[in-house]
């Protein structure tokens, strides 16, 4: 039988991708990491970024917010406040909430926004990434 | 004594409101499926959050976190979730007489919604912050409110925080209900979905797997800790809104019974007048036939 992985991505507002892999790469508060079934079970935070699943020949690319993942030997379950497939992605919007976010952050802001643009920086950035790779 | 014509404008008056109360039955009725359908897709992300908690609090017996600190409470603040817009019955005025219940001077408010905003104004009661959530509140709205209600817990200001909101029975019960929401006093699993019974993280999950934790439990469950509150208190705006669309919903249909009942009335009235009105007119007419003949 070949190993495959369950991913599940699911944020609080949707389930927002399901589905068998053979390799899922992503970002943790240690780094990148490539998880492959039969990994040892693994609890982690995750850090805004793009993940990156193999099926196949095929790749699929998701950028993703903040949040936990947690790591069994035949599941990935991905816990996050954002998830968007590349083919998704708005390059023209995610730039332009970029460009705001930024324009805001140069302003005085209290604590509380503050982290709240540079939360949407993140996001914005890593689809913007996402997007780029997903070209290539 | 009116005249037809009158009763005439009245029945016409009383339709036009039917349509409206019609109108906007119809649309809470939309609306409330949205709201629970809404507060239904959280649910695998509620089960996931509770199993890695179930598992992170299992590797850590004596976890402390700040959010977790029971003090006795001098200063409460309450969370207040209502709606933004009126016509839906008794609902706010439900939830606004428990508000009273509590000391005005020892209480804080922390509102979401229009009306509770009002009502805090207008009995002069003190207003920390005033947040809107919309028809179908994304996360974010929910973590912003949250986020607050943690600073000021965290900050020492109130030693306690309550939400405060209408809870969903079923489509005809709405129920004022408090809820305690901080201090955290155990690590409860979060529920999603309208009366959706506790997933418990199965038991296998739990116990058995041994989970290597990157950096450690105690950061993992640090950051999971105030990220299962905002998550707590999106499902409380989710159910609010439902609770709110499904009383609008009620009170329309109500509404409309009522119009069509008056109109039947007026419109018997209308006919009992228009035969008095003829038969009136023909006894005239052969009164006066009478006296020419």
């Amino acid at each position: 039988m070949a190993a495959t992985l369950k991913i599940e991505v699911v944020t609080p507002e949707a389930r927002a991708f399901s589905s068998d892999v053979d390799m899922v790469t992503l970002t943790g508060v240690e780094g990148d990491m490539g998880i492959l079934p039969g990994h040892m079970p693994l609890m982690t935070q995750l850090v805004a970024g793009e993940i990156v699943m193999r099926r196949g020949s095929e790749t699929i690319y998701y950028a993703v917010g903040d949040g936990f993942v947690q790591v069994t030997a035949q599941k990935v379950a991905i816990l996050t406040d954002m998830a968007v497939a590349a083919e998704n992605i708005d390059e023209t919007k995610a730039q332009e909430a970029l460009d705001r976010a930024q324009a805001r952050l140069a302003q005085k802001l209290s604590e509380e926004e503050t982290a709240a643009v540079e939360a949407s920086i993140a996001h914005a950035t890593a689809q913007l990434k996402v997007k780029r790779i997903s070209r290539k | 004594m009116p005249s037809t014509r009158d009763i005439r404008r009245r029945i016409k008056s009383v339709k036009n409101t039917a349509q409206i109360t019609k109108a906007m039955q119809m649309v809470a009725a939309a609306k409330m499926r949205k709201a629970q359908l809404a507060a239904v897709v959280g649910r695998p992300y509620a089960e996931l959050m509770n199993e890695v908690l179930a598992q992170a609090s299992v590797g850590t017996a004596a976890f402390e976190h700040p959010l977790m600190a029971v003090r006795p409470v001098k200063k409460r603040a309450i969370i207040l979730v209502s709606s933004d817009r009126g016509l839906c019955g008794g609902l706010n005025s439900n939830l606004f007489r428990e508000v009273v219940k509590f000391d005005k001077n020892t209480t804080l408010y922390i509102t979401a919604g229009r009306k509770a905003a009002q009502f805090v104004a207008r009995t002069k009661r003190p207003l920390a912050a005033e947040f809107t959530y919309k028809d179908t509140p994304p996360f974010a709205e929910g973590r912003a409110i949250s986020k607050f209600a943690q600073e000021l817990f965290l900050s020492g200001e109130v030693d306690a925080v309550d939400i405060l909101f209408s809870k969903f029975v079923s489509t005809l019960v709405q129920q004022p209900k408090v809820i305690p929401f901080l201090p955290v006093g155990k690590i409860a699993p979060v529920t999603a979905g309208i009366n959706a019974p506790a997933t418990q993280a199965p038991a296998s999950a739990a116990g058995s797997d041994t989970f290597e934790f990157e950096p450690d439990e105690q950061t993992v469950l640090g950051e999971l800790l105030p990220h299962s509150l905002n998550f707590q208190m999106h499902q409380i705006l989710l159910e609010a809104k439902a609770s709110e669309q499904s009383a609008r919903m009620v009170a329309m249909k109500n509404a409309t019974d009522n119009a069509k009942q008056i109109i039947k009335d007026l419109t018997l009235e209308y006919n009992k007048l228009r035969q008095a009105n003829i038969t009136k007119e023909l006894l005239e007419i052969t009164t006066a036939q009478m006296a020419v003949g």
